[in-house]
């Protein structure tokens, strides 16, 4: 009997063992792989594999016409459409030297801060979720319903709008638009302290939150985090305030800004910005001028001068750029989009290494990846 | 901090850098055995700062490469391009800036899978998208894809 139990007992010193978290995984929001070395249950490193849903976006994009692009640019963050639309318009409205009427820029900042809410929404959802609060899951999903209402209603579609074109917009908003959004204003002040109650107050979402995964400013800097990831740790990357584009330089708002970075102060610069984005829709909805102008003059074909154009944008999980390439023609010779969390990826291994895989998921849900925009 | 302020701290720091004129920024062509020591230089000197590379990205020219940086200062929040030449289509070498900017690395990687640029001591230079059996680097203007073909 004894010599039979040597046997089974004999083990390697230093087992390593590497398991795949996803393709398929339900808390990786997607076809995302992380390939996890781990020591008993804590994570010794952990490498991401991406390309899975790649698309070749740029490539196609180089033989395609500038308004046909726009619509490819709703399939990179899918939850930040509008803004994807809009950081390609606003580049090609740059290269041409194009001015579009005030009445646009406001509308294009409202949709934007809506689009950021309800992004936010689902992210809220994903991450209780994740952390094994379902009901989050609900109460999220039953909020963000009465957003994309207000994008049916004016844009046409719920959730890949392709709404803003070079030059303006597709089409004129709803006469109902400021109505819907006041309206919405009022109903989501009153349920955002629910957010609070059901998750941010509970003991043990803090408990596995709290101080974990601390990412330092330094670390947010060399690794190219931005978006609320970046500003939990006091990078202050908002392009809304570093480089203002449409609307934002005409109002005054606060940006969310934390110094501590672990995941509790990545959720809370998320909440908070919900909260910041219902002022500035207020502020923005205050001035904006009436009228129905929707569009500047353009020409039928749009053909970009011979140079290069980079626009950065603030999306609801950081900074986008748009680097065009021209040579002259109706496509871009060149088109480059510096996605958000294609940085934001990379540092999941700096930030987990050592901690437990339970914690993993914890981390990964507040970088708020969204796998698409990776991948491209 | 003004581009004409800027252009004469660069002049300073690389008196063989070329500029080039742009509206939006500073736009810097470096020669590639300099690059790591310039902009290593850039992030380094006190007034100038260049510390978060916000964008990194290759183009295939007729008859070489570039490799576009965009590099920013978190604290002044002036910007700059830095651009480098290969030398020739045939095997394209350009040096690594993985130590300088932890984010170079994985940008250095998708530039390699898709234009088949060689980032010299890069630590880890694999195929990021594509497969490792992938045949070609698609983003070259001279790619040809037999099943799927996008033409210009």
């Amino acid at each position: 009997m004894s010599e039979e139990k040597k046997v089974i007992v004999e083990l390697d010193e230093n087992p390593e063992y590497i398991i795949n978290m996803g393709p398929q995984h339900p808390s990786t929001h997607g076809v995302l792989r992380f390939e996890v070395s781990l020591q008993g249950e804590t994570v010794k490193y952990l490498i991401p594999h991406c390309g899975y849903i790649h698309r070749g976006i740029e490539k196609m994009c180089e033989s395609l016409t500038y308004p046909q692009i726009i619509h490819l640019t709703d399939r990179l963050d899918y939850l930040s459409a509008h803004m994807n639309n809009e950081a390609v318009s606003l580049c090609v409205e740059k290269a041409l030297d194009i001015e579009v009427p005030e009445r646009v820029k406001y509308i294009r900042s409202i949709l934007s801060e809506l689009n950021r809410i309800a992004s936010h929404q689902l992210w809220w959802c994903a991450f209780g979720m994740d952390l094994g609060g379902l009901t989050c899951f609900f109460y999220g999903l039953r909020d963000r319903e009465k957003i994309l209402d207000i994008f049916e209603e004016s844009c046409g579609s719920r959730l890949l709008h392709s709404f803003v074109v070079p030059g303006g917009l597709m089409h004129d908003v709803h006469p109902n638009f400021k109505q819907s959004i006041r309206d919405f204003i009022k109903y989501f002040r009153k349920l955002l302290p629910e957010y609070d109650t059901l998750l941010t107050g509970n003991v043990i979402f803090q408990n596995r939150t709290r101080d974990l995964g601390i990412m330092s400013k330094e670390t947010a800097i060399n690794y190219g985090i931005t978006g609320p990831s970046g500003r939990a740790s006091g990078f202050a990357c908002d392009v809304r305030k570093v480089e203002p584009y449409s609307a934002y330089p005409y109002i005054d708002f606060k940006e969310i800004l934390y110094t501590e970075g672990d995941t509790f102060h990545r959720y809370k610069a998320r909440m908070d910005e919900m909260w910041e984005s219902m002022v500035i829709l207020e502020k923005l909805l205050d001035k904006m001028p009436d009228g129905n102008d929707y569009t500047a003059k353009m020409k039928p074909v749009i053909k970009l001068p011979e140079g290069e154009y980079f626009q950065r944008v603030e999306t609801a999980r950081g900074e986008l750029g748009v680097y065009i390439v021209s040579d002259g023609n109706k496509t871009p010779y060149r088109l480059k989009l510096r996605t958000p969390n294609f940085s934001n990826l990379f540092v999941m291994n700096k930030l987990t290494a050592g901690y437990k895989i339970a914690d993993l998921v914890a981390i990964s849900g507040s970088l708020d990846l969204v796998i698409p925009d990776i991948d491209r | 901090m003004e581009q004409e302020q800027l252009k004469e701290k660069i002049v300073a720091l690389l008196p063989e850098a070329e500029f080039m004129t742009n509206k939006q920024y500073l736009d810097v062509i470096v020669p590639a055995n300099k690059l790591h020591a310039f902009v290593t230089s850039l992030k380094e000197t006190n007034d100038l700062k260049f510390d978060y590379l916000f964008c990194l990205s290759g183009v295939d020219w007729p008859n070489y490469f570039t490799v576009v940086y965009h590099i920013t200062s978190s604290e002044y929040g002036h910007s700059i391009v830095v651009k480098v030449k290969t030398d020739g289509r045939e095997n394209p070498e350009v040096p690594s800036l993985f130590d300088i900017y932890a984010t170079a690395e994985f940008h250095e990687r998708e530039v390699y899978d898709l234009l088949g640029v060689k980032f010299t001591n890069h630590p880890d230079l694999r195929r990021i998208f594509l497969e490792d059996t992938w045949v070609g680097y698609p983003l070259r203007k001279d790619y040809k894809d037999e099943i799927n073909i996008i033409e210009r």
